[in-house]
């Protein structure tokens, strides 16, 4: 288990070093720069800004500064966003991103198993139909549809809750985005915990649990449900990813003020520094949780263990 | 024996012998056209898909054709916008197929890139098995824990919006499960009689592998496919809405949805219709996907 622990995290250190070039050199290579302006600087200012941003030298020997700073802790100065670092940058933003995101997924994980389990255990009843049609519908409902409707329903007609911005961080702010980027992932736990559920509560470990007389509930809780997880917990990494992805809309539409907006909005100006930190910051993220998932997995699963 | 007695005999043996000759595939389709899900699905994927293909043929008012009496008014039957119009005077009716055209061609395309790498990919690495597949999936584990959207994003930004871009990137995005799949069917089918047969008898790999291997592993792999379609749908409207997909005039669903989103209050329908074509859309491959599954797959149900 130990072996595979750190076979698994040596993986990972090259991983997140291939994000980091790809992700370097795909944005230099983009025509245009972070100076483009309706109206041209005079060429002397705009070698003066280069050269202070390290612009002017060849990419190569960019990308070594830039690997060597960042091997310091320093993710370099905003373009755009002047007098800010981006490390401050993420600073400020990542504590609303990741409050979103791990809510997010833990309301997905537990409304989802629940579900999942419930459907599984009244297989083909109308619970179960009714589950997985709603389920169906989470998925098939975007959550950037379901994000303005959610805020034009709670917000406006009912006017419970505020229709977007984040206050002071008040609860009230945060249940409409962590409720949009839940529900897909809510529905497609439920329908990975019915399947997986439906086929281990045929499997012979079970009817042997059943034959020695003991209670549904306990079958269910204590024997069926950690083999029913086991798909569960390997979605977790993509589910995470999907969250990520997921919180770049929502945080732009609720005008939370997180990482996933600077994202898009550093990308379209071309803000080299701030687009890099926050893709790097979102690859650990990914990475830390897909490591973090492969060793539950190897808990969960006996087949594993002995390796 | 008199003629007539023959020809039934004959007869009936031919029926005979097409009961015993019931195939897989037709057994499938049997079970998939017992799914009402399924069949509901499809006619109204149809109906979807020609409404996408004759769209100009159905509307007085072309995509991109400014209507100054009406801007941004809602739905009426009379003057024919019966989705009413958006905020430049534009046909929503009309701009909702194109949509669909871009939102379909996109689903199909990129799926069709992914299938390609994806299968091509999974069966190489799985025939050959020991180091090469390994050093094949691991690649695949690394790409798998990367933040892909992030790269779908920056490339959109990086290269414009070009639309061919968005099949390539979508494409090369979702190959991934479809090589995990084809890559665990191959590895069962390798030791199997006939491919040791097709090798004894001089085969080559290659001829082995798009012969032999990829007809066998097609079952999940047209699964997944139908289960790929709306997930790239879904992207697809997903970069048109953070205005990263195809461009003006030309429209997506996930264009309109986010032009919708922005008039909310004033003007529901905006964001209604483009909203219902895709969750529609999606619900329905959805659908199709898991009849699919249950067809080729009967152990699951």
């Amino acid at each position: 288990m130990l072996s595979y622990a750190i076979r698994r995290l040596l993986i990972a250190i090259p991983t997140l070093f291939i994000v980091i070039t790809v992700a370097f050199f795909m944005m230099r290579i983009a025509p245009g720069g972070p100076f483009d302006q309706e109206r041209a600087l005079p060429p002397e200012i705009e070698k003066n800004i280069k050269a202070a941003y390290d612009l002017d030298k060849p990419l190569v020997e960019q990308y070594a500064i830039y690997i060597g700073k960042l091997f310091q802790g320093d993710f370099g100065p905003s373009i755009k966003i002047r007098d800010f670092s981006v490390a401050e940058l993420i600073i400020a933003g990542a504590p609303a991103s990741m409050q979103l995101g791990l809510s997010a997924i833990a309301i997905a994980l537990v409304f989802g198993v629940a579900f999942g389990t419930y459907a599984a255990i009244r297989q083909n009843s109308a619970v179960d139909f009714v589950v997985m049609g709603v389920a169906m519908i989470g998925i098939a409902i975007p959550n950037f549809v379901m994000a303005p409707l959610l805020s034009l329903v709670f917000g406006l007609y009912l006017s419970i809750l505020p229709t977007a911005g984040w206050g002071d961080g008040e609860l009230e702010y945060k249940i409409l985005p962590i409720i949009a980027l839940a529900l897909p992932q809510i529905a497609y736990i439920a329908r990975l915990t019915r399947g997986s559920m439906v086929e281990v509560l045929h499997s012979n470990y079970i009817r042997t649990a059943r034959a020695k007389g003991l209670r549904e509930t306990l079958v269910v809780n204590r024997h069926a449900i950690k083999g029913a997880l086991l798909p569960v917990v390997s979605y977790l990494g993509p589910a995470t990813a999907a969250v990520m992805t997921g919180s770049v809309v929502i945080e732009s539409i609720f005008g939370v003020p997180g990482i996933g907006t600077y994202f898009i909005k550093a990308a379209l100006n071309r803000d080299y520094p701030l687009v890099m930190g926050v893709v790097i910051v979102y690859a650990v993220m990914i990475i830390l949780l897909n490591f973090l998932v492969d060793m539950i997995y190897g808990l969960l699963d006996p087949k594993l263990k002995s390796r | 024996m008199n003629k007539s007695e023959k020809t039934a005999l004959l007869q009936s043996a031919g029926a005979a012998e097409e009961i015993e000759g019931r195939s897989l595939w037709r057994d499938a389709r049997i079970r998939l056209f017992r799914n009402k899900a399924a069949v509901g699905s499809m006619i109204i994927l149809g109906i979807i898909t020609l409404l996408a293909i004759f769209a100009p043929l159905l509307s007085p008012y072309a995509y991109d054709q400014i209507d100054w009496g009406y801007i941004q008014e809602g739905p009426n039957w009379e003057n024919g916008h019966i989705f009413g119009t958006d905020g430049n005077g534009r046909d929503l009716f009309i701009r909702v197929l194109y949509g669909a055209r871009v939102s379909l061609a996109v689903g199909l395309l990129a799926t069709t890139v992914s299938l390609i790498i994806g299968v091509t990919y999974g069966a190489v690495a799985g025939y050959f098995g020991g180091k090469i597949d390994s050093i094949m999936m691991r690649f695949v584990d690394v790409l798998y824990s990367l933040p892909f959207m992030f790269f779908v994003i920056m490339l959109m930004v990086v290269f414009g919006r070009n639309i061919f871009l968005i099949f390539v990137a979508l494409g090369a995005v979702e190959w991934l499960t479809m090589a995990r799949i084809v890559r665990g069917q191959t590895l069962s089918l390798r030791r199997r009689e006939f491919i040791e047969a097709a090798h004894a008898t001089g085969v080559s790999n290659f001829k082995i592998i798009f012969r032999h291997i990829i007809p066998n592993v097609l079952g999940p792999v047209i699964v997944y496919m139908t289960l790929t379609i709306p997930q790239v749908i879904l992207t697809e409207s997903f970069l048109s809405f953070l205005g990263l997909g195809v461009q003006e005039p030309l429209t997506s669903w996930g264009v309109l949805i986010s032009e919708g989103a922005k008039v909310i209050e004033a003007s529901t329908w905006m964001l209604i219709y483009p909203a219902v074509f895709l969750a529609l859309t999606l619900f329905c491959f959805n659908f199709i996907g898991d009849g699919l599954r249950d067809a080729l797959d009967p152990k699951d149900r």
